[in-house]
């Protein structure tokens, strides 16, 4: 059993206020990211459900048990940090044990639950080595390592892959989600790259200045961002906000399409423009260009085209796929 | 040999800077050591050359060894040393820990507070710190010593310790935390070692002054069972009306002691264990 309440969570430094009241239900089983930019608070969330941040108000239930005052090692909680943390000093075995013999834990159960992760993980070889003899991804795989010795009922995970390299960040990620699905444990990750969010969460959270913007299925925050800044922070390129009387539309305030929704004509369109910019990547091509109608707009094509900078095109977007905003930032219903 | 960064005429420069100063540091000692060996006559006739076969003599360690307790002297200076060194490394650990992990009202001003015997010499209040001991009944015993030197090596322990501690892995000790260490193992098992080269040249900052101190010994502790080397080696100057060869035989005898704690020390200055522990 894993399922975590956070109950109206207030956060404080003096009078900075660094959550301003979360509420958040996660089920057993779920895997939720926590994602915003620098500063909106998500990692001091994480902190306040591991119990290392006190709470100025508010509480967190786990299993439904209120925590709020709990150490963190009586939480029945793991986590899993950016830098791995590793205790410098001890092997690998006693870097994955130094938890459970704390708790008073028999040798042999310790010595079972080692044996397990490591093969989860395929540590065996490491077992007596020390952190400083790993590579960056061996570590933070004896950082989750650690964390599944444990049997936790809730996985946190701070920014995990942000010290790793492109490559070894992408076959992490595999990992992670593989393990999920494997332990079917609840699971809490924090991370500002929205592409770890979008491919690893059953639930995301949108986080800004200390509230929650948006709680929703990746897919859900996709189609149906609940208002301007989930619209512009999940999608990679930003979703388009053009000023909805520039293109004389009533109703709304600001009008937001997709770059993937909009196409792009050398004859013929509805937004007149000259390309400033063209992004070659292969499997995409991103075109940016400046309108009329529409100012500076981001188009993204499939595939590989040959558009040139300095070309005059007409852009038109995917009707029906817009996104329109009130002048409080909020969603309208998509029908106007 | 060529190098890409530095010229050759630099370089020699370096050099030569490196060896005045070397030699300069390195003089008295080698003068102290080499007419220790030498006869009296010797010693005042030509003091800078080294001891020859014809001018080779043990006089001044036999009187050492003979006269006075040295032994026991030794002893005292390496009780109150690192009795003092072993106080001002943990407690002085300790504040630093605390001032640079908890927040709390008036930690800055506590540091400052605490920093502030770095710049008023403790010499100040001899006085007052004499009438104390008196007051405690610990004039001549070696606590008193130890109690001195613990309080005049803190301020510095505590600035150095600080700022090394502020330096080690948030993370690190929110995994300990997580892994249910108390807020003592954290401090002991993971954050002491880490901070061990800070550690060692904090030692070697606080162990030099006590080692060669001369003034509260004479002061607080003048008796012959608690008597330091340096003390002890002053005796020589006034009982024999100097004698030369006995105080430097004594004063080369005492630079060995402290030789094998910095080396012991400068060890750990140099080897750090931080590597793998974050990124």
């Amino acid at each position: 059993m894993g399922n975590l309440q956070l109950k109206s969570i207030r956060k404080a430094y003096g009078t900075h206020e660094v959550l301003k009241g979360i509420d958040l239900d996660v089920k057993d089983g779920e895997f939720v990211i926590f994602v915003g930019p620098s500063g909106c608070g998500k990692s001091t969330l994480l902190r306040t459900i591991a119990g290392l941040e006190d709470i100025t108000s508010g509480a967190v239930v786990i299993d439904g048990q209120d925590v709020s005052v709990t150490p963190p090692a009586k939480r029945g909680i793991a986590m899993v940090f950016q830098s791995y943390a590793l205790y410098p000093h001890l092997t690998v075995r006693d870097n994955m044990g130094l938890g459970l013999k704390q708790a008073g834990n028999p040798k042999s159960l310790i010595d079972e639950r080692v044996k397990v992760a490591s093969g989860l993980l395929s540590l065996d070889p490491y077992l007596e080595r020390r952190p400083a003899e790993l590579s960056g991804g061996q570590r933070q795989r004896v950082a989750i390592g650690r964390a599944i010795v444990r049997e936790p009922k809730l996985f946190l995970f701070d920014e995990p892959l942000s010290n790793l390299d492109a490559a070894l960040r992408v076959q992490t990620r595999l990992e992670i989600a593989a393990l999920h699905r494997r332990l079917k444990a609840t699971m809490i990750y924090v991370t500002h790259d929205q592409v770890e969010a979008m491919t690893l969460a059953d639930k995301i959270v949108v986080l800004n200045a200390g509230q929650i913007e948006q709680v929703g299925s990746p897919m859900e925050l996709y189609n149906k961002p609940a208002n301007l800044f989930v619209a512009g922070f999940i999608g990679s390129p930003q979703m388009n906000l053009i000023d909805a009387d520039r293109l004389g539309l009533s109703g709304a305030k600001t009008i937001g399409i997709r770059p993937e929704h909009v196409g792009l004509s050398r004859t013929e369109g509805e937004w007149r423009g000259v390309i400033t910019h063209v992004e070659h990547l292969g499997a995409d091509t991103i075109v940016y260009l400046d309108t009329e109608k529409a100012g500076f707009i981001t188009v993204r094509l499939f595939g590989e085209h040959d558009f040139k900078p300095d070309e005059a095109v007409f852009a038109t977007p995917d009707h029906g796929r817009e996104h329109r905003f009130s002048s409080d930032g909020k969603a309208l219903s998509v029908t106007p | 040999m060529a190098n890409a960064r530095i010229s050759r005429t630099r370089l020699a420069f370096v050099h030569v800077a490196l060896i005045v100063y070397t030699i300069i540091a390195l003089f008295p000692v080698v003068l102290t050591i080499m007419n220790s060996f030498k006869t009296r006559n010797d010693i005042f006739r030509s003091p800078l050359t080294p001891p020859l076969p014809s001018t080779f003599s043990l006089t001044g360690y036999y009187t050492v060894l003979g006269q006075g307790d040295f032994f026991g002297y030794f002893q005292n200076s390496l009780i109150v040393t690192v009795a003092s060194i072993f106080c001002v490394l943990l407690f002085g650990a300790m504040a630093a820990f605390a001032l640079s992990e908890y927040r709390f009202r008036g930690n800055l001003l506590m540091g400052l507070y605490l920093a502030l015997g770095i710049m008023i010499p403790i010499r100040l209040g001899t006085i007052g710190i004499l009438q104390e001991m008196v007051a405690l009944h610990l004039v001549n015993t070696l606590v008193s010593l130890v109690l001195v030197y613990t309080a005049q090596g803190l301020p510095l322990a505590v600035f150095i310790l600080s700022e090394f501690m502020r330096t080690v892995s948030d993370d690190l000790k929110s995994a300990g935390r997580i892994d249910g260490l108390s807020e003592y193992a954290i401090f002991f098992r993971l954050v002491l070692p880490l901070v061990r080269p800070a550690m060692a040249t904090v030692a070697v900052f606080t162990m030099i002054p006590i080692w060669n101190d001369l003034w509260f010994p004479l002061i607080l502790a003048p008796g012959e069972k608690t008597k330091t080397v340096t003390l002890g080696a002053q005796t020589f100057i006034g009982q024999f009306v100097t004698d030369w060869n006995a105080v430097l035989s004594a004063l080369s005898l005492a630079i060995f002691p402290v030789l094998v704690l910095y080396v012991l020390f400068s060890r750990q200055l140099i080897r750090g264990i931080t590597a793998g522990a974050v990124k």
